[in-house]
């Protein structure tokens, strides 16, 4: 009686864990699949999206495919250069936003939240839109792609780092400044290590949205092939298993970064 | 004496007025001019003389029509993205509920890692997550084996999201894909509101006896809710524009809005183009401006 109680108690409360774990699993469940796939041999048949048997060449010539390699080289120029300039923008804004007041600031809330609630069809046509009006349609490529990159990053840096910049405990800059640290020092010294997880978590998230992004840059790109641009051409003719080893690098490199961070932060803690 | 040290701090008020502009200006001006003023560049568009083409140019000679022409022939793939969206939104928001609420109260010292695997799946491709559903939903796959071993695709068939025993270029894949892809914008809204709850507001419910499904519905959900507009529209918005899914899931018969708008820049007629892009944003912004009202929340942002 107390027994089945206790077990009733127990499952009552670790339920909720217990599904949510589930359905991170279920996340997981397609990176599983690209893992796997990147060690599929495809070579009998390059239609068939399916694991045939288990080969170690993906991974020994990743860059076979032609015109990948450059897709991927493209992808990372884009998405290096945009995310260094909208963390840029988005930091200064976010201290704008968190530590000014002044008139029209919530006027600028709603304009950064609005790109992250459009859809990007519509935003990519706009963006179209404009460049063709303005006669740049015949310049559609890397700069066009690159101007895009910043626009839609640009508001998900903002929030990244306002998140940080608002949770921020003024007491420490008080105190800065009661040890006769300058506006400057108190800056450099106290303020901006506070803020950096932040801003370094801003420009990850920014990475992988421009290394990531398909409908606005297809719409806006002219010519140039970024990387998932070339997966969705490939997905229109059979798509070549190398593309999983990219999937797949890039998901190990992102996941370790963020986790040797996490680790970092954690040992910090124990050690303070 | 009194005066100056009014006029050092007046000025020194003004001069962090002025230190906001500066800080903000470069990121509104970008905004502005790849933002907003697009948005303007696009309506423009729609008004062009449906006649024109890539060669020969494009003029605005508001042509209204336009928008009842593309009314008109796209009102069928509008109607079904709208309806796609709205189960995908569903749907997240019960799975992206249970997951917010156990990272926020029940994880303990693994919340930090439970949200990093919430975002993970974004480091790799969202092109190569979606093919792989393609795999996973295969006809001769597990998840059709399953589905069929245990009747539950014959109930698919009856609310007609799948056809004869396959899910693959059925309803039921897109709107799967569609789930998937947009969970964590459900999830990570909902997490930051549940997390700010007082969960003595929780305990003090069940004290005063409310059972704890009373206790969630009056307490828990309420004071969530800015998370539950916040996540639904984040999710509903990037899915109604979709195509991805639709394209690499479904069938013909599943084609979404976003479908029809990307062929016809394809094709070049802009207008038309332009027109269709006006007015799903129209659509949207109405439904917003209605959830966000009758939701009771204003501090969204």
């Amino acid at each position: 009686m107390t027994r089945a109680a206790a077990i009733r108690r127990w499952i009552g409360e670790h339920l909720v864990l217990f599904l949510g774990i589930l359905v991170l699993i279920y996340t997981f469940v397609p990176i599983v699949v690209v893992t796997l796939m990147s060690f599929n041999d495809s070579s009998r048949s390059r239609n068939l999206y399916k694991f045939q048997s288990f080969t170690w060449d993906n991974w020994l010539h990743p860059w076979e495919p032609n015109g990948m390699k450059e897709s991927v080289v493209l992808s990372i120029q884009i998405a290096f250069l945009a995310t260094a300039l909208a963390t840029i923008l988005g930091t200064l804004a976010a201290f704008a936003l968190v530590r000014h007041r002044f008139k029209g600031r919530s006027a600028a809330n709603v304009i950064i939240f609005l790109p992250m609630a459009s859809p990007e069809i519509v935003m990519g046509s706009s963006l179209l839109a404009l460049f063709v009006s303005s006669g740049f349609g015949g310049q559609l490529g890397f700069w066009t792609i690159f101007i895009a990159h910043v626009m839609f990053c640009l508001s998900f840096v903002i929030v990244t780092v306002k998140a940080r910049l608002s949770g921020l405990d003024d007491n420490l800059e008080q105190a800065a400044m009661d040890l006769y640290a300058t506006e400057s020092q108190t800056f450099w010294r106290v303020t901006f290590p506070l803020v950096l997880p932040g801003i370094i978590a801003a420009a990850l998230l920014s990475f992988s949205l421009s290394f990531d992004d398909f409908i606005i840059t297809n719409l806006n790109s002219g010519q140039e092939v970024t990387f998932p641009m070339f997966v969705w051409g490939a997905s229109q003719r059979g798509v070549p298993m190398q593309v999983n080893v990219i999937g797949t690098a890039m998901f190990l490199i992102a996941i370790s970064i963020v986790l040797v961070g996490e680790f970092g932060r954690r040992r910090q803690k124990v050690a303070a | 004496m009194a005066a100056t040290l009014d006029d050092v701090a007046h000025s020194a008020k003004a001069r962090r007025k002025r230190t906001g502009y500066w800080l903000i200006l470069p990121g509104a001006v970008w905004l502005g001019l790849f933002f907003v003023v697009p948005l303007f560049s696009l309506i423009s568009a729609s008004l062009y003389d449906p006649t024109g083409s890539v060669e020969t140019g494009y003029s605005v000679t508001w042509h209204i029509q336009n928008f009842s022409d593309a009314f008109d022939q796209y009102k069928g793939t509008l109607w079904r993205s709208l309806w796609y969206a709205g189960v995908t939104t569903a749907v997240c928001f019960v799975i992206g509920y249970v997951l917010a609420y156990a990272i926020a109260f029940k994880a303990g010292r693994w919340k930090n890692l439970m949200l990093i695997l919430v975002i993970a799946p974004f480091f790799t491709s969202f092109l190569l997550r979606t093919l792989s559903w393609k795999l996973i939903l295969a006809d001769d796959g597990f998840v059709v084996d399953f589905m069929k071993a245990t009747h539950l695709i014959d109930i698919l068939q009856m609310l007609q999201l799948s056809g004869d025993d396959r899910l693959l270029n059925t309803p039921f894949a897109v709107i799967a894909g569609l789930t998937y892809n947009f969970l964590p914008f459900m999830v990570l809204p909902l997490y930051a509101s549940l997390e700010k709850i007082d969960t003595r507001l929780i305990e003090a419910s069940s004290d005063l006896y409310a059972s704890p499904a009373k206790g969630f519905f009056k307490v828990t959900l309420p004071l969530s809710m800015p998370g539950v507009v916040a996540g639904t529209l984040l999710t509903f918005i990037p899915a109604v524009g979709d195509f991805i899914n639709a394209e690499l899931l479904g069938s013909p018969n599943e084609r979404m809005v976003g479908n029809d708008i990307q062929s016809l820049f394809d094709i070049g007629d802009y207008a038309a183009a332009g027109a269709l892009s006006v007015i799903l944003m129209a659509i949207i912004v109405a439904l917003v401006l209605v959830w966000v009202r009758n939701s009771g929340t204003e501090d969204l942002v």
